[in-house]
């Protein structure tokens, strides 16, 4: 056999669904010890070209090899055996196992058919010293932070003695100082001759770490670039097929009359038994954007659940434009001037099995305007009204204001969203992680909204875990941390590093609502 | 006071094993409400065998032959929930309702149609087995042992074992948290859930025949097992999954429904003059008041009751 330079090849593939191509004749080569990046917008073929790799599917054309030898992938389990590991974007984790349980889990060494945890504990601690991977291996997975659950992750490949590591959006979930250490876990690992796919659409990570980049666009292979050779806009380009802007436009803000004043709110978890929000109090005035960040899991998704009344409050109190609203029912605060964009669009936003029409009068249906006195539905005018906002805010799906909301697409689902909740004319929109999961051409136009709704004299406020759209889009920054408020600050004076920290909780302010 | 123990033990065995039956199906992913109907059509298969052994069979024998009954009747209907819940991805729920009504419908006819048969004039549902009974007891000094609370603390030791022990333990606990978890390091979930459901066949088949052979000397099959499969889940939430737990809570179960039968021998709650049927509701108003306080604090197996469709990651 010829000695070949390629780790993993996968030549030519090409994978089709009923009615999408959804990698057309896509050619990935991973060399030996590099990283690589595959690049590309949420839909361009990433994860089906994974899961081909995975042997999740067949595909229809093209061969993979390893170290020059084509092989036959027909599930997970052969891929293991071909020493191809993957850490998922979603961890895929026990909680109530200790960490060394989760690395053994499906390779256990036995005796008598009895577990012998203690050889595994060595060979776990010796890859943990050898990579700089610290974990505690009898901690519980559900104690630990997301930082030592992927090393956990990464520790549960390498004790297969995989040579292939995939990383799938590995920094999604970390703070800006966790993904330094992971950069350099990652050169690391490659510096002993791991070879290392990396699928990200940051661009700056992307740039930070890997050796050579591909990318993919609508199921397309674009090319293969080194890292060193290139920039951030060409990368750009190439992932987008035109030039981006990445910077929100938008004029100095000019905050009028307080519109949300929250005092003291305190909200219970329902995972522990501490309070999941303590006593956090905040102002958000007309024209600005206020932004909630911080790392996921911090009391934000309870915050905005006790502001916008699915939750209750265990203390503290919320006034809207000066009328409290603390015990106020949800149908008081959406007509009282809230609007909502949820976090998870599924579970909130919409109603899956419902028409797009039916969707986008949800919170207005029991008007006089949509609802005739004997309590029916105008169908006639709710039709025209969904006409009228996926016209006005380009929501295209397959049958127009029929078409049942589970079979459209995330991006338009989010816009559908949108366009109902800001339709209503609000005094306060709250969005919550508007953008997550939607790709760069959906962003800018979600971003433009939000800033739009700015200049209308709204108040907008805005709970994020990307640190881009942290920086870029609002005018004032306000950090959760366990709970609490740690920190205010302005996103033109400060840095990704100076918010990390305070993400981290390494760094704390009192605030003063 | 003895014939208290006595009590306490044999139904803390009855609550034990089909308590760690409902554990396996749980940490396995698969809620098993259908132990009721289980325990019922195990019993079944326990006493046809003790109907139809000759008289003059060795203890042993008999109570090998009545164990293999009780557990291969349990496991056939065990599997019934596993077609319909991990083939074909049915409402656990439901499918564990359906098999408690089937259970004790289908036992009531098939003893009836049996008793008929043999005798035109009988239309009861009651399996006689006074003599066959003499096989699983050993008289010590007053105190009735029953093999089967051998049985049950057997049957703990293993489950412990298995669970925590081994890499089967491992990889069925996996199933019932995070069964893409499991799925993704080669796992097969479909397979380990079979198992769980499968094992809480054998558990809860012993179960209903240690629970017939607990007291009496002939089972009327309309009569199903009295809601015990749903005390054993009660004694399972409380014992938190966990077999030890469990074994605890058995015997805090088992207390309250032992002195329901002997309540009259203590002169003390004689004197009380409480009705009988107070004492006969304690165990199940127990249960109530317990899982009231506790199970909100309780840790059911994270994916137990959602069906694996590998599709979906």
């Amino acid at each position: 056999m010829a000695e070949t330079q390629y780790a993993i090849e996968m030549l030519n593939i090409t994978k089709k669904f009923p009615g999408i191509i959804a990698n057309d004749n896509i050619t990935l080569q991973l060399k030996k010890g590099e990283i690589h990046a595959l690049l590309g917008e949420n839909g361009a073929g990433k994860s089906t070209l994974m899961s081909v790799l995975f042997g999740l599917y067949q595909p229809e054309e093209g061969v993979i090899k390893k170290n020059g030898q084509v092989v036959s992938i027909k599930d997970p389990n052969d891929a293991n055996d071909l020493g191809i590991g993957m850490v998922h974007q979603h961890f895929k984790l026990v909680e109530c196992f200790t960490v060394l349980d989760n690395i053994i889990m499906g390779v256990e060494p036995t005796k008598h058919g009895f577990l012998q945890k203690k050889e595994a504990r060595e060979k776990v601690l010796a890859l943990s010293e050898k990579y700089g991977l610290q974990v505690d291996p009898d901690a519980l997975i559900e104690d630990i932070t997301v930082g030592m659950q992927q090393r956990t992750e990464i520790l549960k490949m390498l004790y297969r003695d995989n040579e292939i590591l995939i990383f799938d959006e590995p920094t999604a979930v970390l703070t800006p100082q966790e993904i330094e250490e992971l950069m350099q876990i990652m050169k690391n690992l490659a510096a002993e001759g791991k070879s290392i796919l990396f699928i990200s659409h940051k661009l700056a990570e992307i740039m930070a770490v890997a050796d050579r980049c591909s990318v993919l666009r609508k199921g397309k292979y674009i090319g293969t670039v080194e890292t060193k050779n290139t920039t951030m806009e060409e990368l750009s380009a190439m992932m987008v097929g035109r030039n981006v802007n990445f910077h929100v436009e938008k004029k100095p803000s000019t905050p009028g009359d307080v519109v949300l004043d929250v005092k003291g709110m305190t909200v219970a978890s329902k995972v522990h038994k501490n309070n999941a929000v303590k006593n956090v109090s905040l102002q958000v005035r007309r024209g600005e954007i206020v932004c909630i960040a911080g790392i996921d899991g911090n009391g934000q998704t309870e915050f905005v659940y006790g502001l916008t009344g699915l939750e209750p409050l265990v203390s503290g109190s919320i006034a809207l434009c000066g009328q409290d609203i603390t015990h106020a029912s949800i149908r008081k605060r959406s007509t009282s001037g809230m609007s909502h964009i949820p976090e998870d669009r599924h579970k909130h936003g919409l109603v899956l099995d419902y028409t797009l029409e039916d969707n986008m009068v949800l919170q207005r249906y029991f008007e006089p305007e949509f609802t005739s006195k004997a309590g029916f539905l105008k169908r006639g005018p709710i039709r025209e009204y969904a006409e009228k906002l996926i016209e006005q805010y380009d929501v295209r799906s397959g049958q127009g204001p029929v078409t049942i909301a589970r079979s459209m697409s995330g991006g338009n689902q989010q816009k559908a969203i949108v366009a109902r909740e800001i339709d209503k004319d609000p005094e306060l929109l709250v969005a919550v992680q508007p953008t997550r999961g939607l790709d760069v051409g959906a962003i800018e136009y979600i971003h433009k909204q939000l800033v739009a709704q700015r200049d209308a004299g709204k108040a907008v406020l805005l709970v994020s875990l990307e640190l881009d759209e942290v920086m870029d889009v609002p005018d004032r920054i306000l950090v959760m941390y366990e709970g609490e408020i740690v920190g205010e600050l302005d996103p033109k004076k400060t840095t990704q590093e100076e918010l990390g920290l305070y993400m981290a909780g390494a760094k704390r302010d009192e605030v003063s609502p | 006071m003895t014939l208290l123990l006595q009590y306490t033990l044999i139904f803390a065995s009855v609550l034990m094993l089909v308590a760690l039956g409902g554990c396996f199906a749980e940490h396995s992913g698969v809620i098993n409400l259908g132990l009721e109907g289980i325990m019922v059509i195990g019993a079944l298969g326990g006493a046809l065998v003790m109907r139809y052994m000759p008289a003059g069979t060795s203890a042993l024998v008999m109570v090998l032959a009545v164990m293999v009954g009780a557990i291969g009747f349990g496991v056939i209907y065990a599997s019934l929930l596993g077609v319909a819940c991990i083939n074909f991805k049915a409402d656990q729920t439901i499918v564990g309702t359906a098999l408690n009504m089937l259970g004790t419908a289908g036992a009531t006819v098939l003893v009836k149609a049996i008793n008929t048969a043999a005798n035109p004039n009988d239309v009861s549902s009651v399996i006689q087995y006074v003599g066959p009974k003499k096989a699983f007891l050993v008289n010590i000094g007053g105190f009735e042992f029953n093999w089967f609370m051998l049985i049950a603390v057997i049957a703990l030791v293993i489950a412990y074992v298995v669970l925590y022990k081994t890499k089967f333990g491992l990889r069925l606990m996996a199933c019932g948290e995070h069964p893409q978890a499991a799925d993704s390091v080669g796992i097969n979930v479909y397979k380990m859930r079979w198992c769980g459901v499968l094992i809480s066949g054998v558990y809860g088949g012993l179960g209903g025949i240690c629970y017939i052979l607990a007291g009496v000397s002939e089972w009327k099959f309309e009569n199903g097992v009295a809601g015990f499969g749903f005390l054993a889940l009660a004694v399972m939430i409380f014992g938190q999954w966990r077999p030890t737990r469990i074994a605890l809570a058995a015997l805090l179960f088992g207390l309250f429904r032992a002195l329901s039968n002997v309540y009259m021998g203590f002169d003390f709650l004689y004197s009380l003059n409480i009705p009988s049927t107070v004492y006969n509701m304690m165990p199940y108003i127990v249960s109530l008041v317990v899982l009231a306080f506790t199970s909100k604090s309780s840790r059911a197996p994270k994916a137990e009751g959602i069906p694996y469709d590998k599709g979906q990651r």
